[in-house]
């Protein structure tokens, strides 16, 4: 730092702390945790629901069905803190899929074949950012909704609309096999999501999406290079969505068309429900993962019960409503926090 | 003020700016010494900001020169203006509501480690970063309930005292406020024209766009007056020319 005059500090920095202030903080506190709190609702419930539920068997169940909507959230979020979003991670995953099972029928090479897979994500990835930036579209919505329509046709168009079978081994370990009760797919998982996390919390890159999200314009004011910062997080959303990709195709031993079908409104549910801002620069790693198994953990729940499937979707989207409703208090909690502390200094 | 030799820490001739049909500024020259403060005065869409965003970087002037200590430079970017020493709290402050004033302190140069990685892989110094923004603050008398909340939930006048501080700390040579006082109460105003002044003191130029006339007739050694994109007059900010420059302000006959 620059500055070199020294002054003496006055008794007026820095006010008090006030008892007054305990209760909402206490409510802040609490709803703070929301989601995980919400969750750990969900699952005490569901486990006095049905006794199968809380079986280490059960929950093995539910983090393998999980595993390709919390890979999905964790790149959404990364899009989400820069106020973007990504519509097109859903047909991405039909497409690397599709291209994956068409490279294997070609050349049996697992590496090759996850090679493809891979390649196609972040294929897709790219042509979002450089879209986006370059050709200056006015929203990400829009450039995501075209490559999520060319990228399902695509993936259509290769497989003959046919799904097609036959992945290599490692694949179909990673997707579809556990140690014990605990899937391959969520060690992957949690790998990935340290890895976020240290991104999102540790490095430079990190406080740019959310400086980019916060404030674009003052991040450009601030030498932030905002554009490679919006080509990265569509590239490794696209990266995620090839990952997404090995894990179903891994799981089913095939590559099919329908693939992902509406994963990219799991992922953003996920991340809402983990109260990240749509206006942008807010959410974390850990609450987009408690949202997305929120969601598998509900879904689970509700076949162990035998809800009818079209229920389904319904009781996903109240809890859609209700975690952002929670959040709306905790913006209302905070800023009358904030007042009452400004009349306390 | 300055040493007769010496070069001005920052020289503009002929420096041009359109919006479209817009002249935003009309050939406009100006000069500000180390030790300096010039207020930059006009009325409403005069062109202060834009010249002010030029100097910055974040616009390019359409033609004209600048120069900074006598050397010539081109800025191009928001990065060359900060490579330059120069500094700026813009009108809309240009924070990071969702952050920290820390966070807000560095971004764009973050504290950040090991140099042979890319900027953006670099793990962040999150305590040295902390510590200083604290020391700063504090230096500058500025209160904050809480040093890890992010700037949004702050008050209008401590976000404007976050900006200036910013500003100060980093600048090695000019610091460019923007109507730094203009959300701010008696008190506040007072400690950002007595860190202008201290400013002026450590040698920095300070250029300082104000609506507020004492204040002008306060701190500024010299006065500039701009309306609809040129440099109408310049004068000494005395109570004698007070009306002089108000008039030409407004555009009286
Ligand atoms: N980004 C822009 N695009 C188009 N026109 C602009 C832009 N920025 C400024 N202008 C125009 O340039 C002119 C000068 O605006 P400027 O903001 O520099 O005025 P100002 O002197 O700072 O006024 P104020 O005192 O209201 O802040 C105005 O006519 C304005 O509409
Ligand atoms: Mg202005």
């Amino acid at each position: 730092m620059a500055l070199s005059t020294a002054r003496p500090r006055t008794a007026a920095t820095g006010p008090p702390p006030t008892t007054r202030a305990r209760g909402p903080r206490l409510a802040l506190a609490l709803i703070r945790t929301g989601p995980l709190l919400m969750l750990v609702a969900v699952v005490v419930t569901a486990s006095a629901l049905s006794p199968v539920f809380f079986t280490t068997r059960n929950l093995g169940n539910v983090l393998a069905q999980t595993a390709v909507i919390a890979i999905l959230a964790m790149a959404q979020l990364l899009v989400i803190i820069t106020r973007g979003i990504d519509l097109s991670v859903g047909s991405t995953v039909a497409l690397a899929a599709v291209v994956g099972a068409l490279t294997y029928e070609a050349v049996p090479s697992a590496t090759l074949v996850v090679l493809a897979m891979l390649g196609t994500g972040l294929a897709v990835g790219t042509v979002n950012g450089v879209a986006l930036v370059w050709g200056r579209l006015p929203h990400p919505f829009i450039v995501t909704l075209a490559t999520l329509s060319v990228a399902h046709g695509l993936a259509l168009w290769l497989a003959g609309g046919q799904p097609h079978r036959g992945m290599p081994d490692v694949v179909q370990l990673i997707g579809g096999t556990s140690i014990g009760w605990l899937p391959y797919s969520t060690l992957l998982v949690a790998a990935l999501a340290l890895l976020v996390l240290l991104l999102t919390t540790r490095l430079v890159w990190g406080r740019w999406i959310y400086a980019v999200g916060g404030n674009p314009d003052g991040a450009r004011r601030a030498a932030i290079p905002v554009n490679g910062v919006l080509i990265s997080v569509y590239v490794l959303s696209g990266l995620a969505a090839g990952i997404a990709a090995i894990i179903t195709a891994g799981r089913l031993n095939a590559g099919s068309p329908t693939f992902g079908e509406l994963a990219e409104l799991d992922a953003i549910a996920a991340v809402v429900i983990g109260g990240a801002s749509f206006l942008g620069g807010r959410g974390s790693v850990a609450n987009a993962l408690v949202g997305a198994l929120m969601i598998g953990v509900i879904r689970n729940a509700m076949n162990l019960l035998n809800v009818d499937a079209f229920i389904q979707p319904i009781v996903i989207g109240v809890v859609i409503l209700i975690a952002v409703e929670l959040d709306v208090i905790r913006g209302a909690l905070e800023r009358r926090f904030q007042v009452m502390r400004a009349v306390a200094a | 003020m300055t040493a007769g030799t010496a070069p001005p820490a920052l020289r503009i001739a002929g420096a041009t700016k359109r919006f479209g049909a817009v002249v935003a500024l009309d050939a406009v020259d100006l000069e500000v010494a180390h030790g300096e403060v010039l207020a930059l005065l006009g009325d409403n869409g005069a062109g202060k900001s834009t010249l002010i965003k030029c100097v910055s970087g974040v616009h390019q002037f359409d033609a004209g020169t600048v120069e900074i200590d006598g050397t010539a430079v081109s800025l191009g970017s928001p990065a060359d203006a900060r490579g330059a020493g120069i500094e700026t709290v813009y009108q809309d402050l240009a924070l990071f509501d969702n952050l920290d004033p820390a966070a807000n302190f560095y971004a764009g140069r973050e504290d950040a480690g090991p140099r042979w990685l890319p900027r953006g892989l670099r793990l962040l110094r999150r305590r040295a970063m902390s510590e200083s923004t604290a020391e700063v603050l504090s230096r500058l008398q500025v209160g904050l309930p809480d040093q890890r909340a992010g700037v949004g939930l702050l008050s209008g006048g401590q976000r404007q005292a976050i900006a200036v501080a910013r500003a100060a700390a980093f600048a090695s040579s000019i610091v460019i406020l923007d109507e730094p006082t203009a959300a701010l109460g008696l008190r506040e105003s007072r400690r950002v024209l007595d860190l202008i002044l201290r400013l002026r003191g450590e040698g920095r130029a300070v250029i300082v766009v104000s609506h507020a006339m004492d204040h002008v007739m306060e701190i500024a050694d010299r006065a500039v007056v701009m309306r609809r994109g040129r440099k109408v007059g310049e004068e000494r900010p005395t109570p004698e020319n007070q009306q002089k420059i108000v008039s030409l302000i407004v555009g009286g006959v």
